[in-house]
């Protein structure tokens, strides 16, 4: 790589990308990862009002109480880190 | 050997002998001297003496100068001769000598006038909260008594020096440096003649060496002996004598004297002077002078920098002692054979002296000639040849020698205590961050910031700030240091609180400059240096100089006090503000506060409003203020507080009315300017009805001003009589009845034109009364001036009634004003003579478009100027005439004057001939003025004559001339086609291949469109034939305007019909046609967008063709030509054919060449919009967990920007991922159904 290249906005491209929550990196654990497929995923019901009364409906709640169990479960979403290999 | 000896002894022996002669009085004449004959042939008669010299000396030093010391080492010397000024020098001179003109002074000082200059008297003040100082005896910072000290210095030079005659030179705070003790260090540095004194005075200096010189400057600090402290024994003395041979001198007679210089006279040797100094003698201990900071000594003091003229001297003497140096070891090795010489020793009397300017130097110091030793000589050094320096450094500018001298120390790095190793690496830094190529500065700028911690506050800022105050700083160079100090202030945060004063004393005076960049940058070192150091450091810091008696420290300490303000918050600094704005000590105080919340209201404009009750209040108390000045800030604050809140606040400044009030009335001179100021600034902010009020009150004290000679007061009164006329509630019988007449009376007078600001000023403050008055009174007053003798002032009315007309229309103009206006306005246009035609030419357009058809009787008569102006002999009246008809052709047609403007048609087209560019291209712009207005049916002359007229001014490089010619033929191009035959466009065509290689991107993009009307004209085949052939041309622009040109042609005229040939041409095995035709490809489907859904198909095969090639442009362009092609049809159903060519992309991910990578992104973003996330998510997968890295990063970048692209599309695209253990990935609600 040449020293131009070192700075101009492909190489940047990454930091800018780095930036944004739930962008991931070539060191991304497959936990890492899951969480924030799942965190997106409760996202997105939320955000789509229908899909939200679409599982309130399978589940028989309020649709409030569907919003907020995707909130909660947005915390901690595939359950608590597995411990990391000290290497 | 011994033949040798023998010789060498028999000539010292007929040397002495005549010289014994000599000094007994023996008449010497030239020819009696004995030459060499092997080395300088045979005397005086041989007429072939100098055959084998040079009879000229090289213009360029690198033909012959660098030539000879390349042959020592030629590595280092070419690495370190690629440096950013040498490449720079090499450049600059050039573009300066294209236009005829010398090159203009990068210097920063050159560009300042003298209060700015003030900054380099400035001291960057002693360490004042440094703890470590504490031990030193602290000299006392103000600057009070350093400039008592320093005055004392002067005076006992010039006492000593007894000859008051040569003093009254030298003996400015310029020349101050010269008694730094620290200089003899720098002696050592070859062709550094840092205290060089105006040769002009080398005679008297030589002749007159008496004992009385002791005073000189560098005898001065040694016999004083001010600072105590002992010599380190730094690098500078330890160098080590090499024993080497003399530098032989014979011929160069007039030396002799000075060479034989006794020892004892002083010390003459360069490089010698510190070394041998025995040490009770070197004064200080800060030998370094600039270096350490922290340590104040009367050195430092009495530092100043030298004059630019010195500087200037500098340069050109070591330019010719470069080419004139003395001979090296090395050099004389390489010269002479090895055998039948012997290598003296220099007899103990010979002391070389180089320099003229250091003859200076040389001359006896009674009181250190007792102690004087022979000085050892260091042969290691070149004298006056400007050393290379090791390790790619760039080259040092004669000035940099005095800051880094030491480099050129030929020490081992290893023999240096950490400490001084430290300091080498700053330096070595901080030279390539100034004087390096940009990738040299990056890396050295990246490692300061690194290594900021590292190096410390001190150290770095000991270097760095001297080098700010250096008085040949260039705007470049000031620059790259202060992005140095931002860096470094950014890492070292805490840890430059000891040195924020003496950054501010560096960075202060950027706020003042007058280049807007070096303030905004000023103002953010500041910014960062307050938020670094804490308010309290900073007010400690800045606290002294804000009653200092130099104004010039003031003012830049209340803007520094502004930054912080803006940077911190003002509330935090209101409580100090306050205690300085009461200040009982001194004005100077109360000023310098006030002045804070005016620079406040300055820099921060309605970020103020918050606070502006406190603020107000702060200051209220100045306008009773008991001093003059005092009251006149004051006021001015009021002024910038009020502007900046505007229009909201009124309510803050109740308090200041009553006395602003009464302060009008009973004030005289600038502090009623002021408060007039302040006063005008307020008013707008008032309600209606107060306006009214306070304006008519106002307004007697300004109608009285109104005859005021003071030019401020002037400008005052203009700008407060513009801010009360706009304010409303304001009436017009008012302004009409009582302010026009004296108004008019004093401010239209000739003298208003002459002085740019108040020309300006005046013509605003007369457009807003016409705002309100309406447009006949104020042209009526001021239509007759149009006659004026003066042109300066026509102008100004022609600028004013332009504005006037152009806001308001002319319908209140009645038909005697209107006849008025035009003859004026004809008698201006016609008069003037100056160059700046603008303001009658707009004028003139303006009055004539907002008459409209009212200007129909006047037409003829206006006609008749131009043709008659347009025969002028001058070529400048030519133009304007022509410019003339462009702007009123739009009224010409609205007073159906079409027979008219045909005349004109004709006439202008007669006039084609023309051989001045500028005029040429006017006449152009008229004609198509004219065009454009009538119509191609009803141009005279008809089109058809009129085009192949203009085919050979194609030709024309000028650029105006390219520019209206190539807009004429396109307005002709898209309107008239069918009046001129296709072969007449296609020769057009051929002339417009050229036009695409101008500079001007509206002329290439002119060019682009005709290529599209004329294919429209006359089908697209032959022109595309000709922009295909084009493709093959070498030029670059050319080929990518010429694809361009291809697009615009497939989209104007379909691209069936340009499809099929230019793919066939893709069949031309040659790059760069093939590239050309992807290119157009790419362009083509951008351009086309959703038509691009019929040609997918056909060009799938191409590009999967191309996508596969070798060379990395094609599949680089045939990727842009997908991305356009995927976000052409996206949703129109061509899933399959995108689907095919991604499988062509795909595997170009892991390109590196940054242009590829980049296309293929861009194709694989393209793909995502018209396949969907998903797609491209099913891509990705595969390599997100690859066991290699290089592949996992790759295909995280795509999933990352698939991710920022389309997050939500991907929720319902996610694999499946199985549990593991306690973590549960599976997302169960999507199984959900009802």
């Amino acid at each position: 790589m040449q020293a131009s290249d070192r700075f101009n906005i492909n190489s940047q491209l990454e930091h800018l990308q780095a930036k944004y929550v739930g962008t991931g990196h070539a060191d991304l654990t497959r936990f890492e990862w899951a969480v924030n497929i799942q965190r997106d995923s409760y996202a997105s019901y939320i955000g789509h009002y229908p899909m939200l009364a679409y599982f309130a409906i399978a589940e028989n709640e309020s649709i409030g109480r569907e919003r907020y169990n995707f909130m909660q479960k947005m915390l901690l979403p595939c359950g608590l880190p597995p411990e990391r290999d000290e290497d | 050997m011994d033949g040798v000896d023998a010789e060498i002894a028999r000539t010292q022996e007929e040397r002495r002998k005549m010289e014994e002669a000599l000094a007994a009085g023996a008449p010497m004449a030239v020819s009696s001297v004995t030459f060499d004959t092997d080395l300088y042939g045979g005397g005086g008669a041989d007429p072939n003496r100098f055959a084998g010299y040079d009879t000229s000396i090289p213009a360029s030093e690198d033909d012959a100068a660098e030539e000879d010391t390349e042959a020592a080492n030629p590595a280092p010397r070419r690495l370190a001769a690629y440096t950013g000024h040498a490449i720079a020098a090499a450049d600059i001179p050039r573009s300066a000598d294209d236009d005829g003109l010398p090159k203009r002074s990068q210097r920063i000082i050159d560009r300042e006038d003298d209060y700015r200059r003030r900054r380099l008297n400035q001291i960057i003040s002693p360490e004042r909260h440094d703890p470590f100082a504490a031990g030193e005896a602290t000299p006392d910072p103000s600057p009070v008594a350093t400039t008592k000290r320093r005055n004392r210095w002067d005076q006992s030079q010039d006492s000593d020096a007894g000859a008051g005659a040569k003093k009254a030179k030298t003996s400015s705070d310029w020349d101050a440096p010269d008694a730094t003790p620290g200089i003899g260090r720098w002696d050592a540095t070859p062709g550094r003649v840092g205290d060089a004194t105006p040769s002009v005075r080398r005679n008297r200096w030589d002749e007159t060496p008496t004992p009385g010189r002791m005073a000189d400057a560098d005898a001065t600090p040694a016999a004083g002996g001010v600072t105590p402290g002992a010599t380190p024994s730094g690098a500078w003395d330890a160098t080590p004598k090499l024993p080497g041979g003399v530098t032989p001198t014979p011929g160069k007679k007039q030396r002799s004297r000075w060479d034989e210089t006794p020892a004892s006279m002083g010390s003459a040797t360069p490089g010698g002077l510190g070394a041998a100094t025995p040490a009770g003698y070197t004064p200080g201990p800060t030998p370094f002078g600039a270096e350490n900071l922290a340590t104040p000594t009367p050195s430092q003091i009495a530092r100043g920098p030298m004059t630019p003229e010195q500087y200037q001297l500098m340069r050109w003497e070591r330019d010719i002692e470069e080419r004139n140096r003395p001979l090296t070891d090395e050099e004389l090795d390489a010269m002479f054979p090895q055998e039948g010489y012997k290598i003296l020793e220099p007899p103990a009397s010979y002391q070389p002296i180089r320099t003229p300017a250091r003859k200076l130097l040389a001359t006896p110091t009674p009181l250190g000639t007792p102690l004087y030793a022979i000085p050892e000589e260091n042969r290691g050094q070149h004298f006056d040849v400007p050393k290379e320096l090791g390790g790619g450094l760039p080259l040092m500018k004669p000035e940099d020698y005095q800051y880094f001298g030491t480099l050129l120390n030929e020490e081992e790095e290893e023999e240096l205590s950490p400490e001084e190793q430290k300091e080498r690496k700053i330096m070595k830094l901080l030279l390539k961050v100034k004087n390096g190529t940009p990738p040299q500065r990056k890396t050295a700028l990246r490692q300061l910031t690194d290594k900021a911690r590292e190096f410390g506050a001190g150290p770095l800022f000991n270097k760095i700030l001297p080098l700010l105050m250096q008085p040949t700083l260039e705007d470049q160079e000031r620059h790259l240091l202060v992005k140095v100090i931002d860096r470094v202030l950014y890492k070292l945060d805490e840890m430059v609180r000891p040195f924020v004063h003496k950054i501010l004393v560096v960075i202060e005076p950027l706020l003042i400059d007058e280049d807007y960049y070096a303030r905004v940058e000023g103002r953010e070192i500041i910014s960062n240096l307050s938020k670094a150091a804490g308010l309290a450091t900073m007010i400690a810091a800045m606290r002294p100089d804000i009653d200092n008696i130099d104004e010039y420290v003031r003012n830049t300490t209340a803007r520094a006090f502004s930054v912080v303000a803006s940077a911190l918050g003002i509330p935090a600094l209101l409580p100090f503000l306050k205690a300085v704005c009461q200040s009982k000590k001194s004005w100077q105080a109360r000023h310098t506060g006030i002045k804070i919340v005016q620079q406040i209201a300055i820099l921060m404009g309605c970020a103020v409003l918050p606070h502006l009750k406190s603020l107000v209040e702060i200051i209220e108390h100045g306008l009773s203020d008991e001093n003059q000045k005092v009251r006149t800030i004051t006021a001015l604050s009021l002024a910038a507080l009020a502007e900046a809140a505007a229009p909201y606040g009124i309510e803050s400044f109740d308090i200041v009315l009553k006395p602003l009030w009464k302060g009008i009335r009973s004030h005289r001179g600038k502090v009623l300017a002021a408060f007039l100021k302040a006063i005008g600034f307020i008013i707008p902010l008032m309600d209606a009805l107060y306006a009214s009020y306070y304006t008519k009150e106002v307004m007697q004290v300004l109608i009285r001003e109104f005859q005021s000679p003071d030019e401020e007061m002037k400008k005052i009164v203009l700008k407060v009589v513009k801010q009360c006329v706009s304010t409303e509630g304001v009436e017009a019988d008012y302004i009409r009845n009582d302010i026009l007449p004296d108004f008019f009376k004093h401010f239209w007078v000739r003298r208003m034109a002459l002085d740019r600001r108040n020309y300006k000023q005046l013509v605003e403050t007369t457009v807003e009364m016409a705002n309100k008055v309406g447009v006949a009174d104020i042209v009526g007053r001021v239509v007759e001036d149009l006659k004026d003798e003066s042109e300066p002032y026509r102008r100004m009315v022609m600028e004013t009634i332009e504005k006037v007309v152009a806001n308001l229309g002319a319908s209140d103009i009645d038909a005697r004003l209107e006849e008025l206006l035009i003859d004026g306005i004809l008698y201006a246009f016609q008069e003037q003579t100056s160059d700046d035609a603008n303001v009658m030419l707009n004028g003139f357009g303006a009055v004539v478009n907002a008459l409209g058809q009212r200007v129909k009787p006047y037409l003829p008569q206006i006609c008749g100027t131009i043709k008659w102006r347009l025969n002028n002999k001058s070529a400048k009246v030519r133009q304007q005439a022509a410019d003339l008809i462009s702007r009123i052709a739009i009224v010409m047609k609205q007073c159906q004057e079409e027979q008219l403007m045909g005349h004109l048609g004709v006439v202008l087209y007669e006039y084609l001939g023309e051989e001045y560019p500028e005029v040429l291209g006017s006449i152009l712009g008229a004609l198509k003025a004219i065009v454009n207005v009538i119509g191609m049916t009803k141009m005279t002359p008809p089109i058809k004559d009129l085009l192949p007229r203009l085919t050979p001014i194609l030709k024309n490089r000028h650029e105006k001339v390219q520019e209206n010619c190539i807009d004429l033929v396109g307005r002709i191009a898209d309107r008239g086609a069918e009046f001129v035959p296709a072969r007449e466009w296609m020769r057009i065509c051929f002339e417009l291949l050229e036009m695409l290689k101008a500079h001007k991107k509206g002329i290439r993009r002119a060019t682009v469109n005709t290529f599209g009307y004329i294919a429209k004209a006359i089908g697209p085949q032959d022109v595309l034939a000709t922009l295909l052939n084009n493709l093959k041309v070498q030029e670059r622009q050319n080929r990518v305007c010429t694809t361009v040109a291809i697009a615009i042609v497939a989209e104007t005229c379909s691209p069936f019909t340009v499809l099929p040939a230019l793919m066939n041409e893709y069949r031309v095995p040659e790059l760069n046609v093939q590239n050309g035709v992807l290119k157009s490809l790419s362009f083509l489907f951008e351009y086309i967008g959703e038509m691009g859904k019929d040609y997918i198909y056909a060009v799938t095969p191409l590009l999967e063709d191309a996508l596969m090639d070798r060379d990395l442009v094609h599949r680089q362009t045939a990727a842009s030509a997908v991305k356009h092609m995927a976000l052409g049809v996206a949703g129109l159903g061509c899933e399959d054919a995108l689907v095919h060519l991604l499988n062509y992309v795909w595997p170009n991910i892991f390109e590196t060449s940054p242009h590829v990578i980049n296309a293929v992104m861009e194709a694989i973003e393209g793909m995502r919009v018209a396949l969907g996330a998903a797609v491209i998510l099913n891509y990705c997968l595969q390599g997100l967990f690859h066991p290699a890295r290089k592949v996992r990063e790759v295909y995280w970048k795509i999933y990352n920007s698939l991710y920022i692209g389309a997050q939500d599309a991907l929720v319902a695209a996610y694999p499946a991922l199985e549990d593991d253990g306690d973590n549960i990935f599976s997302r169960p609600e999507l199984a959900m159904f009802v």
